[in-house]
């Protein structure tokens, strides 16, 4: 499975896997959809650790999961990204919208 | 301007195909020597173009989708790939950071990624007929270790 799901309290956290890019795009946003509907977080974790390859597919996943946490007020944070994830996800300007971090390497 | 080593290929537009796409120009362009990631930029751009074929030339069918790779000198790598699809109506406007015909789940940003991975970015378009984009990407040259 390309996701693995944690929810503690108010925060959940989605630890994505493998590469993301349209084909694999759709399977994610279900599985973290369900999740948000189920957990209803006041903060939603994605975790780009163990993400090998991501292409603008993956952009508009983390975009259109934003969107809908707009909807009841929760925020979203992007953790652990790779350098070459950081390289695509930076183009789309979400630095502004949701808290960013790299990881260690 | 000639070419030290080509390769295409011809795969159908299913979603499966763009990993099978981007790991092949990635094979192909190994043989210059590629750092980790110059790599993945060409991984992106490639899977960016092959996507657009697939979600937008072909949005409801299959169709093929041909892909010509080029080893030029200078450590260039040149790639095109091409549809014969339902095309572009106004290129320009296509290319322009968060534009995007599908809404939804799209950023509209394909583009701009090819753009900002590769060195040059060109779009030949006809609407009816189909879509060719050519990218050329520089490989830095290394002292040997
Ligand atoms: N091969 C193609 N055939 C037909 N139309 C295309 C093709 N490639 C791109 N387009 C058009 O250009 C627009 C912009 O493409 P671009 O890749 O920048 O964004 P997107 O595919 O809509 O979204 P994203 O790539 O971020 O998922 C598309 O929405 C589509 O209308
Ligand atoms: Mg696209």
């Amino acid at each position: 499975m390309p996701v693995n799901i944690h929810s503690v309290g108010e925060v959940l956290t989605v630890y994505l896997e493998g590469e993301i890019d349209h084909h694999a795009a759709k399977g994610m946003r279900e599985e973290i959809d369900a999740a948000v509907e189920f957990n209803m977080p006041s903060l939603l974790i994605l975790d780009f650790d163990r993400v090998t390859f991501m292409d603008s597919s993956g952009i508009g996943l983390v975009m259109g999961r934003y969107k809908n946490l707009q909807k009841s007020g929760a925020k979203l944070n992007l953790s652990n990204l790779p350098p070459n994830i950081y390289k695509v996800m930076k183009l789309s300007g979400i630095e502004k919208l949701a808290k960013i971090d790299k990881g260690e390497n | 301007m000639k070419a030290i080593n080509t390769f295409s290929l011809k795969i159908p537009s299913r979603s499966t195909n763009e990993s099978f796409a981007r790991v092949a120009v990635a094979s192909f362009a190994a043989q210059l020597d590629p750092t980790v990631e110059e790599i993945s930029d060409i991984k992106t751009a490639v899977s960016e173009a092959v996507t657009n074929c697939i979600v937008h030339a072909y949005a409801n069918t299959i169709g093929d989708i041909y892909i010509n790779c080029a080893i030029l000198p200078e450590k260039r790598l040149r790639i095109k790939i091409k549809d014969k699809g339902c095309g572009i109506e106004d290129i320009k406007q296509a290319m322009e950071p968060l534009f995007t015909t599908a809404g939804g789940e799209r950023a509209g940003l394909g583009f701009a990624v090819m753009e900002s991975f590769t060195d040059n970015l060109k779009v030949r378009s006809t609407l009816g007929k189909g879509t060719t984009v050519t990218m050329e990407k520089r490989i830095s040259v290394r002292e040997n270790v």
